[in-house]
């Protein structure tokens, strides 16, 4: 089974996957190594990236010099297709012309989603965040607690590939023995950073990232993650030998053509098609599920995007894991008879809490660093170092004024320069030019640091989406409105950022590059801004106030499973998709069994 | 490549021959915008949302440049101006910056569409100050004749208010030269940029670096 066009298709599958990212390609993965038959459906074209990953071109090889465009909005080498905030002929709406209650959704439009640009940040939810509000009484708690989902965590880890160390620090989970890569060593500025962040409390360690800085061990991992199912283990050990380490140049958002970073089309899609279980077509835009008159899901009528042909493929299980918000719309816009508010929504939550992650961020230019001899810190293609969040005691004690913590992401940029040029350089120099430009160059590159905090937001009433009245896709398909608005919460989270980072840059003996404000509201990036999109179809133990069960089953269609991030009922401040992974495989195994139990 | 994905208005000529007659230019600038390399936006498209990454473009690739004669001569010696030959590494013009500002300011997106309007006007108040000074163009003056009129443009936070829009425009200018220049492998060396090469092991800075950083453990 390979890739398929809209004709050949076969009649009936096991289970159609709606998505190629990292909730249909880990989805997909479980099923056909566990012997189903799956048809992936994906709306953008195929791409291989052992052929299409720019590895070594420089900035100077691309139009522009590399710097991003409203094409490519990442820069030109980012591995994005088709895609960005923006989606040619795919317009989403907003409901307030007001850019604060704006939401900005982010698509890509290519086989294995945004897991081919992804920054590889591959962080555990921890045991609180699953049950939150059960410590604050905010928001709402997952009907799953961490140990329910460590197995998984624990499977993802071995499968993907994850550099980083057990530090046994609060509600930052640590991986078995064994599972983890060894981190790589911290570049200049952050080895910096990490001794002076210690005076001010702030913990800097190891990050995880999805990046292999050795070959996996295929002598051990493949029976660890297929226990008892010796054809899984003997394609994943030839697959994981297939998998280089890191060669420790180009930056992993263009993709890796040797795999030795995490996307789904070098590490879920490959092994899954060796299978022979799974085909895959690309171009195809699904619409909508459709029902049995028994009320089990049929199938899913998509468009060839190819001729615009509207086309019926029929399983016997569906799985949605087009991205949280384009599964909130696949659900909406399916309205067969007796469902007038769309698929799965009888508790009416579908759309609802839509969440992203609060993200603010200041630069800094630090002296110490000047003028350093040069030195290759290309690395691992991106961070070696970050702070989880840390001051939970704090908080515990009513000291921060805001709810729930943030992570910072850090680094100093000695990074090739791009066509934008170096303009914070020449205006540091008091607008030099001539000789004296280019020695400042020298002294000046490297020597600047930015501080990002990725904090946790609360879900509210007030960031939703749902179907557009009148305006529809070129495709003739319904498009999402949304509704944003950051609470008091996220606001007071920013600031509290700023003044954190701003503090770290003082720490270093530099100087925050000067903006001119610091508060929350005008700091905080817009609502999607960060493209950690998640909940608008929460999982939970009621029917009446959740989509699914704690599996991801919808409660109102037996056959019918979410397995990305609409389901989350919280977006905990670690990047979310080590657990869309998680909570993917999780679903595939339940599926499996039911269908084992002749049950779905 | 995509129609749809073009950002910037599509501006037939009609309408460009409309906007130039309207816009708030001097007679110099008109006779200027006649012969080509009008500030007007680009019409031409982008490379779209699939681009081929893996081959290598030069300017002209991808939409066609736009500097008039008289328009390149005048960015060739600013940008040595503002990068010259040094005992590092070559001028600007010598590893072909003039080509890449041309690039950019054809380019048919909203950022550069901006810079166009401030650049191509820059370019031509140079010219214009250079005439009034000294009696000829920028291009035609000496050394010290450019040095002067730099001198009172480098800087935005320090220029006379009559120069502050040239000093907005000399900003540009600098920031656009440099990104040319410091993407060329010899503006990629000289900053000190040295990677981009496979190794079998990253072994973090050495330990001179770590000793000037103060890190001891």
């Amino acid at each position: 089974m390979p890739f398929v066009t809209p004709d050949t298709t076969q009649d009936q599958y096991d289970a159609i996957v709606v998505g190629s990212g990292a909730a249909g390609g880990q989805a997909a993965y479980t099923l056909t190594m566990e012997g189903v038959k799956v048809l992936m459906l994906e709306a953008g074209r195929r791409y291989d990236p052992a052929t299409e990953t720019p590895m070594f071109q420089t900035n100077g090889m691309a139009p522009l010099g590399g710097i991003g465009t409203p094409d490519k909005s990442f820069g030109f080498y980012d591995s994005t297709v088709d895609g960005g905030w923006e989606v040619p002929g795919e317009p989403y709406t907003n409901a307030s012309a007001d850019p604060e209650r704006q939401f900005r959704w982010w698509r890509p439009r290519m086989l294995g989603g945004r897991t081919n640009h992804w920054a590889r940040h591959a962080l555990r939810n921890g045991p609180y965040d699953f049950k939150y509000r059960s410590r604050d009484g905010l928001g709402f708690d997952w009907p799953v607690t961490y140990d329910d989902v460590a197995p998984y965590y624990d499977k993802v880890e071995m499968l993907i590939g994850v550099y980083g160390a057990n530090l046994g620090m609060e509600n930052t989970p640590d991986s078995p023995e064994g599972i983890l890569l060894p981190p790589p060593a911290p570049r200049a500025g952050e080895r910096l950073a990490q001794h002076r962040a210690r005076k001010l409390g702030v913990p800097i360690v190891p990050f995880r990232r999805a990046v292999l800085t050795q070959p996996l061990d295929f002598t051990t991992l493949p029976a660890r993650i297929h226990p008892g199912n010796a054809r899984a283990q003997r394609i994943l050990v030839d697959d994981m030998k297939a998998r280089a380490a890191c060669l420790w140049a180009t930056p992993c958002g263009r993709g890796c053509s040797i795999r030795a970073n995490y996307q789904s089309t070098t590490v879920h899609i490959p092994p899954a098609m060796a299978t022979g279980n799974l085909d895959i077509l690309p171009n195809a835009m699904a619409r909508e599920v459709t029902l049995r008159p028994d009320g089990t899901a049929d199938g899913v009528i998509y468009i060839d995007k190819r001729t615009g042909a509207e086309r019926l493929v029929r399983a016997r299980v569906v799985i949605l894991a087009a991205g949280a918000c384009e599964t909130v719309r696949i659900l909406l816009n399916s309205k067969p008879q007796g469902f007038p508010r769309g698929l799965a929504n009888s508790s009416g939550i579908v759309g609802r809490y839509i969440m992203d992650t609060v993200g603010a961020g200041i630069g800094g230019q630090i002296p110490l660093l000047e003028g350093l001899p040069p030195m290759n810190e290309d690395g691992a293609g991106g961070s070696h170092l970050y702070a989880p969040w840390w001051l939970y005691k704090e908080q515990a004690a009513g000291k921060l004024g805001f709810p729930r913590g943030y992570h910072i992401e850090f680094g100093a940029d000695r990074s090739p320069p791009a066509g934008n040029g170096i303009g914070e350089i020449a205006a540091l120099a008091g607008g030099s030019y001539g000789r004296k430009l280019k020695a400042d160059a020298r002294r000046y590159y490297g020597s600047f640091m930015f501080f990002s905090g990725r904090g946790e937001m609360i879900p509210n009433e007030k960031s939703f989406c749902e179907i557009d009245p009148s305006v529809k896709d070129r495709w003739g398909i319904p498009v999402l409105r949304f509704h944003w608005q950051w609470s008091d919460h996220e606001l007071r989270q920013a600031q509290h950022m700023l003044s954190t980072f701003s503090d770290l840059v003082v720490a270093m003996g530099g100087k925050v590059i000067p903006r001119p404000e610091y508060s929350g509201r005008q700091s905080i990036s817009q609502g999607g801004f960060i493209i950690h999109e998640v909940g608008g179809a929460m999982m939970g133990s009621d029917p009446s106030t959740s989509a699914t069960d704690r599996w991801g089953q919808t409660w109102d269609v037996k056959n019918l499973f979410l397995a990305d991030g609409a389901t989350f009922c919280s977006n905990a401040d670690k990047n979310p998709t080590l657990t869309i992974m998680a909570m993917a495989w999780r679903t595939a195994d339940r599926i499996v069994e039911k269908m084992r139990r002749k049950d779905a | 490549m995509n129609l749809e994905s073009t950002p910037s208005p599509r501006v037939d000529r009609r309408t460009a021959i409309k906007w130039m007659l309207t816009a708030s230019a001097s007679a110099l600038l008109w006779d200027q915008r006649l012969v080509g390399g009008t500030s007007a936006p680009s019409a031409a498209r982008g490379y779209g949302t699939d681009p081929d990454l893996m081959r290598a473009y030069k300017p002209g690739d991808v939409w066609p440049l736009t500097l008039s004669d008289a328009q390149r001569r005048t960015v060739t010696v600013l940008c040595d101006m503002i990068l010259p030959a040094d005992e590092v590494s070559p001028s600007a013009s010598a590893v072909g910056v003039p080509d890449f500002v041309d690039e950019w300011i054809s380019a048919p997106y909203p950022d550069q569409a901006r810079d166009r309007t401030v650049i191509l006007d820059g370019l031509a108040w140079l010219d214009a100050e250079s005439a009034r000074r000294f009696g000829y163009d920028f291009a035609a003056c000496g050394h010290m004749q450019r040095t002067a009129i730099c001198d009172d443009i480098c800087s935005e936070a320090t220029a006379r208010p009559e120069f502050s829009k040239a000093a907005r425009f000399f900003d540009r200018f600098r920031a656009v030269t440099s990104g040319g220049y410091y993407t060329t492998p010899e503006g990629t060396n000289d900053i000190g940029y040295v990677g981009n090469v496979a190794l079998t092991r990253f072994d973090g800075p050495p330990p001179e670096v770590l000793q000037r950083l103060g890190i001891t453990d």
